[in-house]
């Protein structure tokens, strides 16, 4: 937290921290293969603009909405899902 | 992939003799694409549950009428993403594509339905499903929605694309099903495959699928505003979590009060039907056979036909409007302290109804320990098929008196009692489970969030159509099985050619033989003899101990539940409730269970376990009561 004060407003790391209403580029899936591939099948592609749609009440898991669909994923989840930093790459389409 | 064009042997040949059976066709698509909506569209009443031989599968499996009496069997196939399965359901979709499922009917053609406003992600299944070399129409359903929120897509040049025929529908509507009965009547060739993408490497499936989503000119839709809208509240963070209980409450509610005025219609058509028939019977043996064997039998089950069915008609409503999928994301959080997952949260609430469908609903819980675990947790939710024991023990012991207000009464307030004993139970087994035999990484939870969509009467009736025919089977085959056993052994053997005294009975001795083991609990033998008949189906206790009181010359002159006050003491019958909440409920449930895990070692050790723990916590339970008086 003090590193913030020092750099500046922090851009979010992994789709856990991208705040409610704001979009972001996945770089990547640090997860196993097989689950990496489910999300992937689900939109959750590296270049794809996922949007932080809501959270569910508590500190259940999120919606994001990605390739016009709404998924849920648990928060331990969606900080495997690293996105690209906003300086390296302008968002993109999906593929 | 093991899926390739090549290793698919072709469709086997009819054999000679008999009349051919009808060609198969399978429907396939993503979750939420309507895939069965098209189904019911297309069938109608002309469906049934079908079984697989050997393996898990229960599926859905319906007649399409065609001109010039063409009949085709078309197969529901669980949603799929891809055809790599990850859970139990999508290996049997693939299986029965692949014609790797042996026994069932194969598929010939393929149905593959896709939601056209999730176009572009939904292609991606195209991919696999046109490499099975299946001929294929691809459906795009949801068209009239497409339309209306402002995106297009050209169907013909789809179809050059994709090498296959292409129709724009909308099930629910019941539009454009004209296309889809004329590929029934006809199909053609196989789709030519080429510029098919590398199959196991899904970004290039995506890829494809955006390619060949922009040469058919495809145009997303808006976001449909009314699922934001109705999201903001259903999902919001505290409303949310109050709308969620409002929406179980409302679901018990609806069996305890609202259900009341129909069971009462059933039970005074039985009781009338009954002495109607014992009028027109003379007095003898065949007059006792069915008025107290099979009347007082089935009629005390069918009585359970309202609730069962306005459990079913909720759950039925909450799954087609979308609301299931938020409600599991809700409940995930609790369930993750006891090591489960929100998926979890479906199959529980549905086991309120029946555990048998429960636990094929467990299917979509793709870890494997955490959907064991839900299974065998699933009995000690109360199902309805108790409902019927606990109304009549407890309106039997406990007179009603209002207890918060005029709206809960004593009553209520046990049988809620015993709803959350179960709810205890359950969590406190999952967490056992789940931090020894079953422990595992924690799950991702994925769950796509469909759009909200009102709920049509016709997949609901036929939804209602189904259970009934479900129930009624029951009643018809195991109810009154169980009913005419004990009958005849309440009547046998005879003593000089007439009804022995019930002491006397087979059934009287077999509750000798029961009564030292149910003893310690407060029970008698009438009561052991009902535990023993209720291994067949909960409620057959009902039915049973109805047959041995109406064989029973003294009992017979007063109720039911008059006669059950000679059977229990007041602690015994709090031993009752407390073993019904928590035993096993039915043998059903245990073949049930050995067909989805696939072993008998899971329901050996469920039966053994919650068998104990019934029969410890009624003998706790009357131990207790006894104390407090």
């Amino acid at each position: 937290m003090q590193l913030d004060v020092i750099n500046g407003p922090r851009h979010p790391e992994t789709l856990l921290e991208l705040p409610d209403g704001q979009r972001g580029v996945l770089d990547r899936l640090e997860l196993p293969a097989a689950e990496a591939r489910r999300l992937m099948e689900l939109g959750f592609l590296p270049g794809s603009v996922v949007v932080a749609a809501r959270s569910a009440p508590g500190s259940g898991p999120r919606v994001f909405r990605v390739d016009g669909a709404e998924i849920a994923l648990r928060r331990a989840t969606a900080a495997r899902l690293i996105l690209r930093s906003p300086s390296a790459h302008p968002a993109e389409s999906p593929a | 992939m093991k899926a390739c064009p090549d290793c698919n042997s072709p469709a086997p040949g009819r054999g000679g003799g008999g009349p051919p059976a009808p060609r198969a066709v399978a429907i396939v698509g993503p979750p939420n694409s309507g895939k069965s909506t098209l189904f019911n569209r297309l069938t109608g009443l002309r469906q049934k549950v079908a079984n697989y031989p050997g393996v898990t599968v229960e599926q859905h499996v319906g007649r399409v009428r065609l001109a010039q009496g063409h009949e085709i069997l078309l197969i529901d196939l669980p949603g799929l993403y891809s055809l790599t399965p990850r859970s139990e359901d999508e290996q049997v979709a693939r299986d029965i594509l692949t014609g790797e499922m042996q026994d069932g009917p194969r598929p010939e053609a393929v149905l593959l339905v896709l939601d056209s406003t999730h176009l572009a992600r939904h292609l991606t299944l195209a991919a696999p499903i046109l490499a099975l070399g299946l001929p294929c129409l691809v459906v795009l359903n949801m068209a009239d929605e497409l339309l209306s929120r402002g995106g297009a897509v050209d169907a013909e040049a789809l179809s050059r694309e994709l090498g296959a025929p292409v129709a724009l529908i909308s099930a629910a509507q019941g539009e454009g099903l004209e296309a889809v009965r004329d590929f029934l009547r006809r199909w053609g060739t196989a789709p030519a495959l080429t510029g098919l993408p590398v199959l196991y490497d899904v970004p290039r499936c995506r890829a494809w699928a955006t390619r060949v989503g922009q040469r058919a000119s495809y145009q997303a839709p808006r976001p449909s505003a009314w699922t934001r809208r109705l999201d903001a509240v259903f999902l919001h963070p505290r409303w949310g979590v109050v709308i969620f209980g409002l929406v179980v409450v409302a679901v018990f509610q609806a069996i305890f009060s609202w259900a009341r005025p129909l069971t009462d219609a059933v039970q005074w058509a039985i009781g009338a039907s009954g002495a109607r028939i014992g009028a027109l019977l003379p007095d003898s043996v065949l007059r006792s056979l069915v008025v107290e064997g099979v009347w007082s039998g089935v009629g005390s089950v069918l009585v359970f036909l309202p609730q069962i069915l306005l459990l079913f008609a909720f759950l039925g409503i909450l799954e087609d409007s979308g609301y299931l999928a938020r409600a599991a994301l809700i409940a995930d959080r609790t369930m993750a302290r006891v090591g489960l997952q929100g998926k979890s949260f479906i199959p529980l609430l549905s086991a309120h109804a029946c555990a048998a469908p429960a636990i094929l609903a467990t299917r979509t819980i793709e870890n494997r320990r955490d959907r064991i675990a839900t299974i065998l947790i699933a009995p000690l939710m109360t199902c309805t098929a108790r409902l019927p024991v606990y109304t009549l023990v407890i309106a039997a012991f406990l007179p009603e008196r209002p207890l918060l207000g005029p709206l809960v009464g004593t009553r209520a307030a046990a049988i809620l009692g015993l709803y959350l004993l179960g709810f205890v139970a359950a969590f406190a087994t999952a967490r056992l489970l789940k931090s020894s035999i079953l422990r595992s990484d924690p799950t991702p939870f994925v769950l796509e969030m469909p759009p909200y969509r009102r709920p049509t009467f016709r997949s609901l009736a036929l939804r209602l159509l189904d259970r009934s025919k479900v129930f009624l089977r029951r009643a018809g085959t195991v109810i009154l099985a169980v009913a005419l056993v004990m009958w005849l052994l309440a009547h046998l053997p005879l003593a000089e050619g007439r009804q022995p005294p019930l002491e006397h009975s087979f059934l009287g001795q077999l509750g000798r033989l029961v009564e030292p083991v149910v003893r310690p609990l407060g029970f008698n033998w009438a009561i052991g003899v009902g535990l023993v008949s209720s291994l067949a189906a909960r409620e057959a206790i009902v039915g049973t101990l109805g047959t041995i009181h109406a064989s029973d010359p003294q009992a017979r002159a007063l109720g039911l539940q008059e006669a059950l006050r000679k059977d229990l003491t007041p602690s015994g019958a709090v031993a009752l409730l407390v073993f019904f909440a928590l035993a096993m409920p039915c043998l059903t449930t245990v073949g049930v269970v050995a067909r989805e895990t696939r072993s008998w070692k899971w329901p050996l050790l469920q039966f053994a376990y919650l068998s104990a723990l019934a029969y410890g916590g009624a003998f706790l339970a009357n131990r207790l009561a006894g104390l407090l008086g």
